[in-house]
Parts: C-alpha cells; sequence; structure tokens
C-alpha cells in the first residue's frame, strides 16, 4: 500500500514520498508549483512574512513546539553582524524518521523554505546540519542545492531580487546530542557537539558567535506553504488552538502498518492512530504501553490512550509529543529491557559535561543491569525515582530531562512488573 | 614529514573554504573526507589535518574522539552498524545481533581475522519505521530478518 493512501485529508507532504522523481527540480516545478511561494515572499516586506508564520500558529517540528515566528522575531534587528539560518537535520531522537523523507524526496521544498525564511530575518547564509549517517540524503540534498545555485533559486541576486543566499550540508558524525540546538552550533563550528550555556540564546549569539535561527526540517518545509496560502489557512489546518498545520506522525514499534502518518495537528487520537491508521496491534496482541514523543517522552499505559495527539493534550498527562516518534509495545514485551535500553542510550550520548547526567545515566542502567540478572532489590524502585529527580531539570540542556522523565514513568506506571522481577 | 592526504582531499578542502567563516569549521567535514580515503583515521592523518587546519593535534583528536562515526582504528571491509536501540530492538534486533556474533564468530566492536566484517551495535539511525535495519558502509539496510541478512552476508565479496 503506498504511504499516501494511509493518510485522510489534506496532506502537503507525504503524497510525495516513496516517489523518486519527486526529488527533481523538474517534478517540484510541475508539481508542487516549485518556487513559486519564493517570487511572491521576495517580493514582500520581510516583517510582512514573520507576521504571516505567526499567524499560521507553526510550532517547531524538531520536539520542543515553539512558535517559529516568535524565534525569528528574536533576532535583533540593528545587529550588524551576519545572520545565520541553520537548519536541524540531525533527526537522532529515537523513533523518529520523518526528515529523513523529507529531505530525499522533497528537498526542493526545503531550499525554498529556506530562502524565504533567510529573508524574512535577513540571512544571507545557511547550514543544513544533517546527521553523518544519512550519507544518500546528504548527497541527494547536495545535488538539488546543485541545481537551485543552476537555477537562481540560490546565490547572488535570486530571482532578480538583490537578494542572496548561500547554502551549504553540513555533515555530523554521530552524536545524539548534536540534535540539541547550542550542541549542534559547536559541532558545525567544528567542536565537539558540548550544548552551551543559555543564556545568550542562539538569536543573539549562535553561528560563529552571531545571530542564528536554527529550525527543524519539518518546521521550513511548512514555511512556503504559508507564504503561497496565507498563514491563516495554514493555521486552520490544525484542529486546536496555537497549533497549526498537518503533522507527520512516525509510528514504529508493534503495529501492523508502522510508518510515516500526516494527519492535521490535534486532529486525531493516539487510539485511532494505532488503531484506525496503523491497522491495530501487530498479530493482535494487547497493546501495553505507548511511547508518544521520541524515547525522550515518558511513557503512557494503555489506558491513557485516548489523549489528542497534539503538544498541549499530552503535556496535560504528562508526556509530550515531541518530535512525534511513537514506539508502541504490545505485551509480549519486556518492559524493563525496553526501559534498561533506553536509558542506556541516554547513557552512551551524555556528553559528560554535567554531573547529574553524566553520572546519574550510569547509575541508572546499572541498577536496571542488575534488575534484569535477577539481582534487584525492591528498595532500587525508590532508588530510580530518586535518581531521575536529581537528573530532572538540573542539567544545561534537555538530554538530562530526556533521561529521567522515561525512567520515572515506566518505574512508577508499571511498577507491579519491576516487583514482580525483582521478587522473581 | 611525508603527506599521506590524498590530493583529492585538498581540492575537496579547497571547494569548502569559502563556505565558512572560520577554518576550524573544515574540521568535520576534512575528518570525513579523510576518512572516505583510508576508510579510518590513521594518526598522521590527524595530525596533517591539525597543520592544514592549523589547530593543535590534540584538538582534533578531541574531536574526532567525540562522534562516533569516526573510526580511530581500522575496521573490516564490511563494517555492520547494526541498530539496537527502542524501535529496533522490538522488531527483533537482538537476534540480528546474536545471529551476526554466530555467523561470523566475533563479538561485537571486534573484526574478523581476515578483516573482512566489523560487527557494531548502533544507536537509533533514523529508520524506525522499517525496523530492524542496519548501516553498511554508506547503505540503510531495512525490514531485516536473520535470513535476509544471511543472504546478504553471503553475497559479499
Amino acid at each position: 500500500m503506498s504511504l499516501a493512501a494511509q493518510t485522510s485529508g489534506e496532506t502537503l507532504y507525504i503524497q510525495h514520498f516513496g516517489n523518486e522523481e519527486a526529488r527533481t527540480l523538474d517534478y517540484y516545478l510541475r508539481q508542487m508549483k516549485g518556487y513559486q511561494a519564493l517570487k511572491k515572499a521576495l517580493a514582500m516586506k520581510p516583517d510582512d512574512i514573520i507576521e504571516e508564520v505567526k499567524k499560521s500558529n507553526l510550532r517547531g517540528r524538531g520536539g520542543a513546539g515553539f512558535p517559529t515566528g516568535i524565534k525569528w522575531g528574536f533576532i535583533p534587528k540593528d545587529s550588524d553582524k551576519p545572520k545565520y539560518l541553520v537548519c536541524n537535520a540531525d533527526e537522532s531522537e529515537p523513533g523518529t524518521f520523518k526528515d529523513r523523507d523529507l529531505m530525499r524526496y522533497t528537498p526542493h521544498l526545503l531550499i525554498e523554505g529556506m530562502v524565504m525564511s533567510a529573508f524574512a530575518f535577513g540571512s544571507n547564509a545557511g547550514y543544513i546540519y544533517i546527521r553523518g549517517e544519512y550519507v544518500q540524503e546528504a548527497r541527494l540534498l547536495q545535488e538539488a542545492i546543485d541545481e537551485a545555485y543552476d537555477k537562481g533559486y540560490l546565490g547572488k541576486n535570486i530571482l532578480d531580487s538583490g537578494f542572496h543566499f548561500d547554502l551549504t550540508v553540513h555533515r555530523g558524525a554521530g552524536a545524539y546530542i548534536c540534535g540539541e540546538e547550542t550542541g549542534l552550533l559547536n559541532s558545525l563550528e567544528g567542536k565537539r557537539g558540548e550544548p552551551r550555556v543559555k543564556p545568550p540564546f542562539p538569536a543573539i549569539s549562535g553561528a560563529f558567535g552571531c545571530p542564528t535561527v536554527v529550525n527543524n526540517v519539518e518546521t521550513l518545509c511548512a514555511v512556503p506553504f504559508i507564504v503561497d496560502r496565507g498563514g491563516e489557512w495554514f493555521s486552520k489546518l490544525g484542529k486546536l488552538e496555537k497549533s497549526g498545520g498537518t503533522r507527520i506522525f512516525c509510528v514504529s514499534g508493534h503495529v501492523k502498518k508502522p510508518g510515516l502518518y500526516e494527519l492535521p495537528s490535534g486532529g486525531v487520537t493516539l487510539r485511532e492512530l494505532i488503531y484506525d491508521y496503523c491497522g491495530g496491534i501487530l498479530d493482535d496482541r494487547k497493546l501495553k504501553a505507548v511511547i508518544p514523543g521520541g524515547s525522550s517522552a515518558p511513557v503512557l499505559t494503555a489506558d491513557e490512550i485516548d489523549v489528542v495527539l497534539d503538544i498541549e493534550p499530552l503535556m496535560k498527562i504528562g508526556s509530550m509529543l515531541g518530535s512525534a516518534g511513537i514506539m508502541v509495545v504490545h505485551d509480549g514485551y519486556d518492559l524493563i529491557h525496553l526501559i534498561y535500553r533506553i536509558t542506556k542510550f541516554y547513557d552512551h550520548e551524555s556528553c559528560g559535561q554535567c554531573t547529574p547526567c553524566r553520572e546519574g545515566c550510569k547509575w541508572m542502567v546499572n541498577i536496571f543491569k542488575r534488575i534484569l540478572n535477577g539481582q534487584g532489590r525492591m528498595e532500587d524502585l525508590d532508588l530510580l525515582v530518586d535518581l531521575s529527580d536529581n537528573i530532572n531539570q538540573k542539567t544545561l540542556c534537555a538530554l538530562g530531562d530526556a533521561a529521567a522523565g522515561p525512567v520515572k514513568s515506566f518505574v512508577t506506571k508499571f511498577r507491579h512488573e519491576f516487583e514482580a522481577r525483582i521478587r522473581g | 614529514m611525508s603527506k599521506v592526504l590524498s590530493e583529492g582531499f585538498y581540492k575537496d578542502m579547497k571547494k569548502l573554504e569559502p563556505r565558512y567563516p572560520t577554518k576550524v569549521a573544515l574540521l568535520l567535514p576534512a575528518l570525513h573526507r579523510a576518512q572516505d580515503d583510508f576508510g579510518w583515521l590513521p594518526p598522521e592523518a590527524l595530525d596533517e589535518i591539525a597543520e592544514y587546519i592549523e589547530i593543535h593535534p590534540a584538538q582534533v583528536r578531541e574531536v574526532a574522539s567525540f562522534y562516533t562515526m569516526y573510526n580511530l582504528k581500522p575496521v573490516g571491509k564490511y563494517h555492520l552498524k547494526i541498530c539496537t536501540n527502542a524501535a529496533c530492538s522490538l522488531m527483533g534486533a537482538n537476534e540480528l545481533v546474536k545471529f551476526c556474533e554466530k555467523k561470523l564468530k566475533i563479538k561485537c566492536g571486534e573484526t574478523t581475522a581476515d578483516k573482512k566484517f566489523t560487527l557494531d551495535e548502533e544507536e537509533c539511525l533514523g529508520s524506525c519505521g522499517t525496523a530492524p535495519m542496519m548501516m553498511m558502509g554508506p547503505r540503510y539496510y531495512e525490514n531485516l530478518d536473520p535470513e535476509s541478512l544471511s543472504d546478504l552476508l553471503d553475497s559479499l565479496e
């Protein structure tokens, strides 16, 4: 079954996924009104573009959900330093795989989105920081960029507007922490990808000490649609207030039809996504748990899946939508092994700057290991919660919270499973 | 000291230089480019990169060792990186690892005596909808099971 058939309602991206032809400039111009919105944008006042993006209620698709137009508005107008636009294409949150398809099937959409975003806040240079493992995607992006330079959509005097913008693909080299925007900026500068102390925020001092906007791939891909059809139209694609557009949900794990689903923001519940769109649980087993927003999101039980899939509703029940990476777990899988594996990941990826994260992750991994080996103690469960509380909110970046939240939620919501294992 | 980095390396770097406001920003691209030539990053290559970028060799090493994609020791002709993170684990990645360990008679992190295969567990590679999967060279191999993986390994020269 094609991906397009897996979804319903108006979609912006997903109908092009899986189509090798979609990545060519020719297809983009003919089938996707390619670079027409750019023409329109370059004739607008930059501030009017920012206004339109604010009106669209586009919120960052990388995980934090920050309103994009407001982020652009933080860039100082009076600075005489160069300004940078950096696309965060690190896509390293476990469970997330949407940006990969956006880049390999609709690279020109990303390029067009970046040119008009840069125009809106006055940047003449941009980078796409793509995770190192996306070798093919980096190559395809580069080919599209070369094509765009050739035809005058990038470079000097774009479409005779007097505006120039240079775009460079910069490959990461295998480090989850480089998805964190200041870790990413250090990595771009040729350093270890260690997050920075904030403030100053990137809008004031980002790449190379200059004002910088960092936006996710999916976020930037929305911009041409917003300019073309208006902020209000985009906003109404979403079903909740202050959350516009469609969203690409990445579903993996124990469902019959894993994959990408593009649906209105806040338009479906987690139950509908799993049972109506993804065909239900693999082998018709019972649902046990769902991680709704990448592995950093606190876990949900089978009783919590009537939640509407969007930023605020998930926050209200103590989890998060994050990067919309949804991992589904059936009752045949060992949850203790799962949280052990997730915690091992954070331990491996902790950059080591902050003691609570560096040491705490290691301790949590060791405790899970001993529970799995049959040497767990009942007091270990409170100790895990205590450790989690002492990491959460006590580190420079969100990796600490990302490690702590899942542990606390697994141990609290599935305590009976841990107790049974410890009793033996 | 004789040069070890290729002409192609310097040519590609020259092209990249104007894309960045500092020379240090070329460090990650330089490490990637050098590894493309050698399959790993020999100490002499790291030193020459330091010289080219005009930074201390220790600075090159502290960066190279931070990122998992840079091989600071030689790897086999085929470097199997099997994702065992959450989504791939849910779909049977651990069986793939066990299968490879048995078939190749090595443990994760090791290279076969004939230097043909290196086996590693990998963190999430962003291919969770087609799990379990692995990366080998520049390519992803998705929706794997022990049979398809076995066929793939047998087909490699």
